[in-house]
């Protein structure tokens, strides 16, 4: 066991974990943050997606001693930002009622919110491409894609 | 208005009406389980009222609809409150929805299973709404001394037309609660409906967007342990031993032990292929996932190894030669056969599949000598208490089981093994855990879709009339056949035969169970049949749902032929069949099961050389649409999850165990692999309604594969279907 200050959504929290503990486990297990969920373990299916320093990455393939003092963002700190961006997204997916069984939405939503932030224009075979690592077994991917092009309407 | 006597359904009145014995109070801890919108939590009421098992109303007029049923993404927490809601007369505003848990005495059939939560829920859900409606206006009636037929309501609001005075259900909530439930009961008519088909928004969509802990894998409680097993790495082998003192010693590790869950009676949802298991219980879940990498366990063989090539061969000669049971013959087809001006006869196959909910199995389990208490994601949640309160040898009054949201459960979550199992560990342990699945563990625990092979035939005469038809059809446990669905009835002479082998992987229902490979071969094959006969495939079907009409074959045909015909003609009319674009591939098919009636039209078109699905138009019969937005949705999924698997998705055996263990070796359908568009019609024709969970999925892999012949000039025989080299998107 060691100790981290983990940065997560702004707020910077102590952490008593094994140093190989991949983020997801720890924002799940020590941090209560269980919006971000565990799907396969090897960064397969992206329903762990985070942000770290904006960019989206698989937290079960992540190991809390590889974070330092990066910035973590989860579904949580979407779910609470006042940035118009995270808004329009969310607004979006409620719009479009996009879930169906809604386990793998918090990923979704982390991938589509990082796809935004740095094409906030993306075309159809761009959002395909930035999703693919996103599975849904519901099948609610074309509900998904016109939610990312309505939020992207208002951005642009 | 439709007067119905509540005896109609008598268990479902009484329970309602036990239910109803009289205004209680209820606290407020309930506030965390259920949905608010800020406005409504910044006016919760003081005190709610019991007015039945299905609704209690608060004395501000705020209303908590219990949704009985389990949640998998089928959206009933959406719909059947929506039934209640309607009959009650509400603004849906004003209506908190909460899950119900298990309680045999209050509710029917809490089972999310067959799409049947709405067709067969319809009736009791309307008769809670109307029951508590009538009630109110009792009340009211009593204390303006009143008829109770003087008296209408909207909303929320009972209005004494004569002396243009109103009250509010909230005000006469405590009397309402006090009064006996009707003896019979006026429904609406369907013309009135205010909320129902109206587009409806997930009730839990707030809280699925913004992460919260809504599923069972989320669940969590003070001084909780987590859980996880090991179960042998292929099926026919058992546990022999393991490096127990081992894994004990390592960090945060608490209990190892080995459990077994093999149930003490039969049960059709009690599948599980491996019920002795080494189960781990430790502090976090890391802890455990690293204390179960290193387990080292010498497993031994108790029944042979299967593979894939055996079951292909034994499938094959199955086919040909195995132990038929005769399932309908009409006419003679034999001698049609022999007679016919032309035969076709293809054989069509598909392969095990796996569920992959994206939340794996888990559950929740607080259990003493005494009692058990289970929380989490369960499709049978009786069967499943029923099981453990066996196994367990606890009294079945002394076990709960809580219902969270599920990430999916397409079938898989009907079997209940990892409830057992989690209750089990409790037990022996003394501590409550949570028991959590990998991915590795969910997809080689089994209970997996079975692999088919189904051989049709058809005979046509000079004229290219079929005048002969016949199925023979087997698969792993089960057969894929079902001998009275179209087109028997239409066809004089016809023959379905069924055949099935043993094998010791454990199957069963997979979203659609038999249709979900059946539908697409059936409607690949009618496809070829039509060719063959000079005939437009959608021509040729409506001509033979013209003489099922006409002059139907049988009598145990298990379909209406002119609403199957109904849906044909308006995917047909609203795809614009028939008129050709350069460049699209149109395939069609059409379907029934699980009571509801489909017909699907998908163009394909080449991008770059590949194929790439444009367009899927759905049409349906499912009768009165509740929630247009969840059933356009449900539609959507089932059409991409049906495209999915029957061209990507493939579980395959060596020495028995699963060559595919996680989503890196086993595929699933990805977004840019999607149809760039859906839409979806539904017929209106104020019939009661049936289910939506299953029945877009089965006819698309007829539909995909129709238009990739189109495209192609190759006919697809076996699923799944890229591994013909067809690639899409």
């Amino acid at each position: 066991m060691a100790e981290f200050n983990i940065n997560i959504n702004g707020v910077v929290s102590k952490v008593d974990a094994d140093p190989d503990t991949p983020i997801l486990w720890v924002l799940r297990d020590h941090l209560d943050l269980v919006g971000t969920k565990y799907g396969c373990g090897i960064a397969q299916c992206g329903a762990c997606t985070v942000h770290l320093n904006g960019s989206a990455i698989r937290s079960c393939s992540v190991a809390i001693s590889a974070v330092g003092d990066q910035a973590i963002t989860t579904i949580e700190g979407i779910s609470k930002s006042t940035s118009t961006l995270e808004n329009i997204v969310k607004e979006a997916w409620l719009t479009h009622d996009v879930a169906q069984c809604g386990y793998c939405q918090s990923g979704q939503i982390m991938n589509a919110t990082a796809l935004l932030k740095t094409n906030s224009n993306p075309s159809d075979e761009e959002i395909d491409r930035a999703m693919t690592g996103n599975i849904c077994r519901c099948g609610t991917y074309t509900r998904i894609k016109t939610a990312i092009k309505t939020a992207a309407a208002q951005l642009t | 208005m439709t007067l119905v006597k509540t005896k109609y359904n008598r268990r479902s009145f009484l329970k309602v009406s036990a239910a109803s014995s009289g205004g209680m109070m209820l606290g407020f801890s309930w506030l965390a389980s259920c949905n608010p919108t800020q406005e409504q939590a910044l006016s919760m009421p003081e005190s709610w009222f019991d007015i039945n098992a299905f609704i209690k109303i608060g004395e501000n007029g705020l209303v908590t609809i219990f949704s009985p049923n389990p949640e998998i993404g089928q959206n009933i927490k959406t719909s059947m409150p929506m039934v209640v809601a309607e009959e009650l007369d509400v603004a849906w505003k004003d209506v908190i929805v909460e899950q119900a848990a298990l309680d045999t005495h209050k509710y029917e059939r809490q089972i999310a299973g067959g799409s049947q939560s709405i067709r067969r829920g319809w009736q009791g859900l309307r008769m809670a709404g109307a029951t508590a409606r009538h009630m109110l206006m009792e009340a009211a009636a009593k204390e303006w001394k009143v008829t109770v037929s003087s008296l209408s309501t909207n909303e929320g609001v009972i209005k004494h037309d004569e002396s243009n005075r109103t009250i509010s259900y909230g005000e006469m909530a405590a009397t309402a609660s006090t009064l006996e439930v009707p003896e019979k009961i006026e429904l609406k008519d369907p013309k009135d409906f205010k909320i129902i088909g109206q587009p409806t928004k997930n009730v839990d969509g707030e809280k699925i967007i913004s992460g919260a802990p809504l599923f069972g894998l989320d669940f969590k409680r003070e001084g909780m342990k987590i859980s996880m097993i090991e179960h042998s790495p292929a099926f026919g082998m058992k546990l022999k031993g393991f490096n127990e003192e081992v894994i004990k010693s390592m960090p945060g590790i608490s209990d190892v032990l080995v459990i077994n869950t093999a149930p003490k009676e039969a049960a059709w949802s009690n599948v599980n292929a491996f019920t002795e298991v080494i189960a781990i219980v430790g502090n976090t879940t890391w802890q455990v996932m690293k204390a179960k990498k290193a387990l080292i366990v010498e497993w031994e063989w108790d029944s042979p190894a299967e593979n894939s090539q055996d079951h292909e061969f034994k499938l094959e000669q199955s086919l040909q030669s195995g132990v038929k049971e005769l399932a309908r013959k009409d006419g003679n087809p034999e001698q049609t056969f022999k007679n016919a001006s032309q035969v076709i006869e293809k054989i069509f196959s598909a392969p095990f599949l796996a569920h992959n909910t994206m939340e794996p199995m888990n559950f929740f389990a607080e259990v003493s000598k005494e009692k058990a208490e289970l929380i989490g994601p369960i499709q049978t949640p009786e069967a499943m208490g029923k099981s453990i309160s066996n196994l367990l040898d606890i009294p079945i009054e002394n076990v709960t089981v809580m219902l969270t949201r599920m990430g999916g459960g397409f079938g898989r979550r009907l079997y209940g093994n990892f409830g057992l199992e989690a209750a089990t560990i409790s037990y022996n342990t003394g501590k409550p855990i949570k028991l959590i699945y990998t991915r590795e563990d969910d997809m080689t625990q089994g209970v997996y879709r079975p692999a088919y092979k189904v051989k049709y035939r058809a005979a046509l005469d000079e004229k290219n009339e079929l005048i002969g038809f016949s199925i023979h059809g087997t698969g792993i446990h089960e057969s894929p056949v079902y001998e009275n669905r179209f087109p028997a009835g239409a066809v004089p002479n016809y023959l379905a035969e069924k055949m099935s082998i043993d094998s010791n992987i454990s199957t069963g229902a997979w979203r659609a169970p038999r249709s979900n490979f059946i539908a697409g071969a059936e409607q690949s094959f009618l496809d070829e049949v039509a060719e063959a006969a000079g005939k437009d495939p959608i021509d040729f079907r409506l001509e033979l749902f013209d003489r099922a009409i006409k002059n139907p074959i049988g009598s145990d045909n298990d379909y209406d032929p002119e609403r199957y015909a109904g849906v044909l003609k308006l995917v047909r009319d609203k795809s614009n069949w028939g008129i050709k674009t350069e460049g699209v591939y149109r395939g069609v098919s059409a379907y029934f099961c699980h009571n509801t009636y489909v017909a699907q039209v998908l163009d394909m078109v080449l991008v770059n050389g590949k194929h790439k699905i444009k367009k899927v138009w759905c049409a349906i019969d499912c009768g009165i649409v509740i929630n247009p937005e969840g059933a356009i949705n449900q539609a959507e999924g089932g059409i991409i999850d049906g495209i999915g698997h029957a061209m990507y998705s493939n579980l395959t055996f060596d020495k028995g165990s699963p060559i595919q263990k996680n989503f890196d070796t086993y595929s699933m359908i990805r977004h840019h692999q999607a149809p760039s568009e859906i839409e979806v019609f539904f017929v209106d024709n104020g019939i009661d309604p049936t289910g939506l969970g299953e029945p877009t999925l089965p006819p698309i892999s007829g539909a995909l594969a129709n238009a990739i012949y189109q495209a192609s000039g190759q006919r697809l025989y076996k699923q799944p279907f890229i591994q013909q080299d067809i690639k899409l998107g």
